[in-house]
């Protein structure tokens, strides 16, 4: 039996050689879509352009303003009244606009609450919440400081002392490069699979390794077995450019990063040998690819939506997908550490998951040998 | 010619919808994905699960506990009773945020002195940590100005007004919804036009197809239509499910809308057809559709904004057709824009559908 599958394996590499695509999707792909990913995904606004109206200045509206112009959050552009900040919030050239009327230091001087607007371009509303917040943390900022240089009797009553752990400068592209690596090795399991059994249905080679005395396990294993070398090999490269060009912090152990992805890459190929072998047609195993594997992977994974905030039946529906458990291993390996409670629970998932698609493949490979 | 085309595309058509596997794949898909994703795809907090480590139990603390349990973006998910409690929570994620009030904040808050409050969050998600934080300043800042008021402290110098244009509780779901009809439009057309002609070439029916007396212009157009058409079906109907489904306001004109599909719908099938004449297999067709599919996906917007990225990759999804047309379905979804505010969209998505369908016109000549 081992001879059997030995020669097998090797038929399975000599295919793989002389068509170098099953080698671009393995090394090249996750490298290069990394590469880009890592550099274009970011959360993180810089340089934001907002539109300063301040309808009389003075040294009040002057240290309100040096406040917004020191902050790398922020391109503050001055306007001269609020209806050209307007026109151009309408026109895209600001994200937002500061407003301070022209009443707003005397209304300081005498000791009334003086209001001031900040109007932000909802539309992204993501963005425009986290503008809100740079902008109000101005705000408070400035408050601080006057109370200190003017010794005036200001306090609020609570104030908060944050700490942010596991990624305290919170730099999304900590959590962002590793639920990429998901994603991405989520595509190239299923590619690296999908296509090569539906390509032996449909040229007719699978009648025909049928009628050697090799086993339906045996030939599975031999499908199984180099794409899942090459599939370590790519996950391997990616870690490498995590680690190095994106500078993402690696706080667990090598150990449990790599047996989580071992078990990860079984669950993405046996999810790819399922679709070929259903569809046993080229392009209706590459369609399904493409549905069942990369927009899940996209939406669903928790890669960049928050599963936390999703109503309960999508937050469900979620359980199915793969990419789920390993965004959640990836993030917390790379930014946590190695936490038993979190890498048991997904990990037996994935388990579970992997029995699942590799057992359906086999049986639904061996009744179409009757 | 028309006849020819006619009988061509009637062929198409018959071969993708014959096949019920793929028919299964057109239909069924789009309209589960459009559901669940549309659901999915939020980055408003809800329900944050939160501990509270009250080392004070007085009135102040009471009160701002209050404020929390009254906010549907927080879910008490437990009180501890001591300091070494909350790190296993915010480890297995039970909890994302833990609030730890000292002992003296009621004390101290009466007497008109400042007191901590400690906020210990989990900033794996950052973009999650960054809004939860921004939760928490805001009940602060009410508990705050509740408080002042109340107990006679001078009220603050100066407060903010906020407000927010065409998104005024910034739902993004308002945004994240009209981009899903551009994101599965963009993978239907592609699908339907980015194998079409590696299959008749793995086949050997496209040498059968060269034979007749159909020109080669013909035969891609014959390859265009059905994509056109099934791709121009789609994003009606998934307009149609955002606006009725999803109640996302519609506040611009329908001719807007109708010339970006238009333009977006020629870009993206040139890119198909390029695609598909390069191929000489199927799986090379397919891996060219990921190859163009996953980054226009990613580098487009749809999640994460272009103006997040660096230069260079900003430069580079210029041709990136899903880029302009994200701008377009938002714009006139939300923001009411009309023709001449979206302008600087169109162009571009014009001269990339004429780019794309002369170079794949250009390909298939020459590949014969």
């Amino acid at each position: 039996m081992k001879r059997r599958l030995g020669a097998l394996i090797r038929k399975e590499f000599l295919q793989i050689l002389r068509d170098p695509s099953a080698i671009a999707i393995a090394f090249v792909m996750p490298a290069s879509l990394l590469f880009l990913f890592g550099y274009g995904v970011s959360l993180d606004a810089r340089h934001v352009p907002v539109a300063v109206v301040v309808e009389l200045p003075d040294s009040d509206t002057a240290s309100f303003v040096a406040g917004l112009a020191q902050s790398p959050y922020f391109e503050p552009q001055s306007f001269m009244d609020v209806t050209t900040a307007r026109a151009a919030l309408r026109q895209r050239q600001v994200e937002g606009i500061l407003w301070l009327r022209h009443d707003f230091s005397r209304r300081l001087l005498r000791g009334d609450t003086a209001p001031f607007s900040i109007i932000v371009n909802g539309v992204d509303a993501n963005s425009a919440r986290l503008l809100e917040g740079y902008l109000q943390g101005v705000w408070q900022n400035w408050l601080q400081q006057r109370a200190r240089t003017s010794g005036q009797p200001f306090a609020v009553p609570a104030y908060s002392t944050d700490r942010i752990w596991f990624n305290p400068a919170l730099r999304s592209r900590n959590y962002l490069v590793p639920g990429l690596i998901a994603v991405i090795m989520t595509l190239i399991g299923a590619l690296l699979t999908a296509m090569v059994v539906a390509r032996e249905w449909e040229r007719g080679t699978m009648e025909a390794l049928m009628a050697t005395p090799v086993t339906i396990s045996e030939i599975l294993l031999g499908k199984l077995l180099p794409y899942f070398f090459m599939g370590m090999g790519g996950m391997a490269l990616s870690v490498v450019l995590a680690l190095s060009l994106f500078a993402v912090p690696l706080v667990g152990s090598v150990w449990a990063l790599s047996a989580a992805s071992a078990l990860f890459l079984l669950v993405a190929l046996g999810m790819g040998l399922l679709i070929s072998t259903l569809a046993r047609n080229q392009f209706v195993a590459g369609q399904l690819a493409v549905i069942v594997t990369f927009l899940p992977a996209f939406m669903l994974s928790g890669f960049i939506f928050d599963i936390g905030s999703m109503p309960a039946p999508v937050q469900f529906v979620t359980h199915v997908v793969a990419a789920r458990y390993f965004v959640s291993i990836l993030q917390t390996v790379f930014l946590a550490g190695d936490l038993w409670p979190v890498l048991l629970a997904n990990s037996a998932a994935l388990a579970v998951m992997a029995v699942i698609f590799l057992g359906l493949t086999w049986r639904q490979s061996r009744k179409r040998l009757d | 010619m028309f006849a020819r085309i006619r009988a061509l595309v009637i062929k198409e058509f018959l071969a993708l919808l014959k096949d019920r596997a793929t028919r299964v794949v057109l239909v069924g898909p789009p309209i589960i994905q459009l559901i669940v994703f549309g659901y999915a795809a939020t980055f408003d907090l809800n329900h944050v699960p939160y501990v509270v480590y009250d080392e004070d139990h007085g009135s102040a603390s009471r009160q701002l506990l209050a404020h929390f349990e009254g906010s549907p973006t927080f879910r008490l998910a437990g009180q501890v009773s001591r300091e070494d409690q909350i790190a296993p929570l915010i480890d297995n994620q039970s909890a994302l945020v833990a609030l730890h009030i000292g002992p003296h904040f009621t004390r101290d808050l009466l007497l008109h002195r400042p007191a901590p409050v400690q906020v210990l969050i989990d900033g794996r998600n950052s973009n999650t940590a960054a809004l939860a934080l921004n939760h928490v300043s805001s009940i602060l800042t009410a508990f705050n100005l509740q408080w002042m008021k109340e107990h006679g402290w001078h009220a603050p110098p100066a407060l903010p007004e906020l407000r927010s244009w065409y998104n005024p509780n910034l739902v993004s779901r308002w945004f994240i919804v009209p981009g899903i009809v551009a994101l599965l439009t963009l993978v239907v057309t592609l699908l339907v036009t980015g194998l079409s002609v590696a299959r008749e070439r793995e086949m050997g029916t496209l040498d059968q197809l060269l034979v007749t007396p159909l020109r080669p212009i013909e035969i891609l157009i014959g390859k265009a239509l059905p994509g056109f058409l099934i791709g121009g079906l789609e994003a009606a109907v998934i307009t149609l499910a955002v606006i009725l489904w999803f109640r996302v306001p519609f506040n611009g004109s329908v001719a807007a809308l109708a010339l970006g599909v238009t333009l977006f719908l020629l870009a993206v099938i040139g890119i198909g057809l390029l695609i598909s004449t390069l191929a000489s297999t199927q799986q090379q067709g397919l891996l060219g559709v990921f190859l163009f599919l996953v980054p226009a996906v990613i580098l487009s917007g749809f999640s994460t904004p272009v103006s997040n990225m660096p230069e260079a990759v900003q430069w580079l999804t210029r041709i990136n057709p899903m880029r302009y047309f994200l701008v377009i379905v938002r714009g006139v979804f939300l923001e009411g824009a009309d023709l001449a505010v979206l302008w600087p969209q169109y162009w571009p998505l014009a001269l990339l559908g004429a780019a794309s369908l002369s170079a794949a016109t250009w390909r298939f000549r020459r590949r014969l």
